[in-house]
């Protein structure tokens, strides 16, 4: 299951977000999408997933351009959780993942055995079986999250694009939540997130992808993108970089100015 | 739910054949429905009763369901088609033919052009790349104030029986309807039917927001037109052959909700439960008064209750959140 944008120009109504765009999401990695406030990663992660229609260029999914694909076609190979999924009033967890199970459904097909084992599984994987009958607006933050990973988990795509799913949750479930991302796609899944916490992309992503200003800065393994370098090049904030001594993965300690004991240029460092 | 819901509509509608100068027991009514009667009986329930009845049980249906379609789309309680401007528009179209015409010969399809000019008028009002909730119903509210004062005007500045017309029309009523408007309004909400039930399914992703539902493979501007349309169509149909009957869509959908304790508002118990509403509240228009009051105004005053019941609400939720 490979995503590519081949020279991608898309955004809003005659205003490019980002312009001839090229980027490969390899099969079966993790790939963290990180930038300023702003830059085009949501716009990105939307057009990747067909749900707006590029100016320029061409998204393939398995090498077929995906405008000419079905819409259900796509949303069985491809899952999106965008930031604006909302709950209906009075939802059960089990009827909300069961709506993921949507593109397999049409007016002659309904709900079926094969509907049932998808939902049973994404409950499972996700640890909300025991949820299965609350309603959803019931629930924490964390355990809320949880029950829209399985919604799109029914959907049984090889490929999930996360817009922020840790936005709003505190650092325990944050942590949670990757984790239980790491597994899946330890499991075989191609995940695509955009994050906003650089170590936390440099710690669980498998590839990293730097954007700016609608623009690739910067793509590759944590090690060769976090670096302070690039980091200061991204989000104009100068910092130092060490290896995490938990994971090993690359740590950015941004050095600001007030309370620092190290000068503001590495070099200059004791 | 349903089933309950069905079950009380028809027991309404067994009542509303056999209650009025003639009673009829609920025996005979059943007798005269499948062919066993007398002329007189057959008169009574057959030509005179039984439109009225099936009428309501129609529109009822058309207008839980529209209700449903509204508020699903625009995700807010609020948001039904007699609140954002289509009643009132169909009454411009109605008032604008009477006064025209002189009579109410071109009531229907003066009020279906008018519904339906005002629909679209605020579709594109509200429109800003795709439709969104709140944005329909406050440009609905707004539309539906300004509409209010012409058709004061209209009605002000015409003459006293034209005007009178146009106070009877616009109370909203099932008197005087005959199976003329029966076979009209089954063959007009069949047409809106088809439109709706082929994007009805869509619905439960709709409900979820628009970029979840296209992630799932639903059509968002497509499905959402055609419900637009066949929601339009199902309140333009009842509005042009009975006048307004306001809050049946605000009403239905909500209360089924609550019955059925589902997720979000849904289609088939909010028909049935517009059926529950318009009948019953046809029945005590009828029968509740020394005189015959319009439908019309019986539903205003229980959803007109109902609606500021569901403002207090929604505000007291609002300050809490």
């Amino acid at each position: 299951m490979t995503l590519e944008a081949i020279d991608l120009t898309f955004g809003y109504s005659a205003r490019p977000v980002g312009e001839h765009v090229d980027l490969t999401i390899e099969e079966g990695s993790f790939t963290v999408v990180v930038g300023p406030n702003a830059c085009g990663k949501s716009t990105l992660l939307r057009a990747l997933s067909r749900l707006l229609k590029p100016s320029a260029g061409q998204v393939l999914l398995d090498g077929k351009a995906i405008q000419s694909m079905g819409s259900k076609q796509v949303a069985r190979r491809l899952g999106l959780l965008p930031q604006t999924a909302l709950a209906p009033e009075g939802i059960t967890v089990a009827d909300l993942v069961g709506r993921g199970r949507h593109p397999y459904q049409s007016a002659l097909r309904q709900w079926s055995r094969a509907d049932e084992e998808a939902c049973r599984e994404a409950l499972e994987v996700t640890g909300t079986t025991d949820l299965a009958d609350r309603l959803v607006e019931e629930l924490s933050g964390g355990q809320r999250q949880r029950v829209w990973i399985a919604m799109v988990l029914a959907q049984q795509t090889g490929l999930l694009l996360l817009d922020e799913p840790t936005t709003f949750l505190d650092i325990a479930h944050q942590i949670e939540l990757m984790e239980l991302l790491t597994r899946l796609n330890r499991e075989g899944r191609t995940i695509v997130a955009v994050l906003h916490d650089l170590n936390q992309a440099a710690r669980y992503g498998t590839r990293i992808v730097a954007m700016r200003d609608g623009a690739i800065l910067a793509e590759g393994a944590p090690h060769e993108v976090v670096t302070a370098e690039i980091v200061e090049r991204v989000f104009d904030l100068k910092c130092r970089v060490i290896d995490d001594p938990v994971s090993g993965a690359p740590l950015v300690l941004p050095l600001g100015s007030i309370d620092s004991t190290t000068s503001m240029s590495p070099d200059a460092a004791p | 739910m349903t089933v309950v819901l069905a079950v009380v509509a028809t027991t309404a509608a067994v009542i509303g054949l056999g209650v009025g100068e003639i009673r009829i027991s609920a025996v005979d009514v059943v007798r005269t429905l499948v062919g066993e009667t007398s002329p007189t009986l057959e008169t009574v329930v057959t030509q005179w009763r039984l439109p009225r009845v099936l009428l309501a049980v129609m529109f009822g249906a058309a207008l839980g369901l529209a209700g449903a379609i509204f508020q699903s789309l625009t995700r807010n309680p609020l948001g039904s088609p007699d609140v954002i401007g289509f009643d009132a528009g169909a009454y411009t179209g109605a008032v604008t033919t009477i006064i025209l015409a002189g009579s109410t010969s071109l009531v229907i399809p003066g009020a279906l052009v008018g519904g339906i000019v005002t629909a679209l008028l605020v579709y594109l009002l509200a429109y800003r790349s795709g439709v969104h909730g709140f944005r329909l119903i406050v440009v609905g509210i707004a539309v539906t104030a300004m509409l209010g004062s012409l058709n004061s005007y209209l009605v002000l500045k015409a003459p006293v029986e034209v005007a009178q017309m146009a106070a009877v029309w616009g109370a909203g009523s099932l008197n005087g309807l005959e199976w003329f408007e029966v076979r009209w309004g089954a063959l007009s909400i069949a047409v809106a039917l088809l439109v709706v039930v082929g994007a009805g399914r869509q619905l439960a992703a709709l409900d979820l927001g628009d970029d979840a539902a296209a992630a799932l493979g639903v059509r968002v501007e497509r499905s959402r037109l055609a419900l637009l349309l066949g929601g339009t169509a199902l309140t333009a149909t009842v509005t042009a052959l009975a006048g307004p009957i306001a809050f049946v869509a605000l009403a239905a959908p909500q209360v089924a909700r609550r019955l059925t304790r589902s997720a979000g508002v849904r289609m088939v118990p909010s028909a049935a439960m517009g059926a529950c509403l318009l009948i019953v509240a046809d029945l005590i228009g009828q029968h509740a008064f020394p005189a015959v009051v319009p439908v019309g105004l019986v539903t205003v005053v229980v959803g007109g209750l109902y609606l500021v019941w569901l403002l207090v609400r929604q505000a007291r939720k609002e300050i809490h959140s």
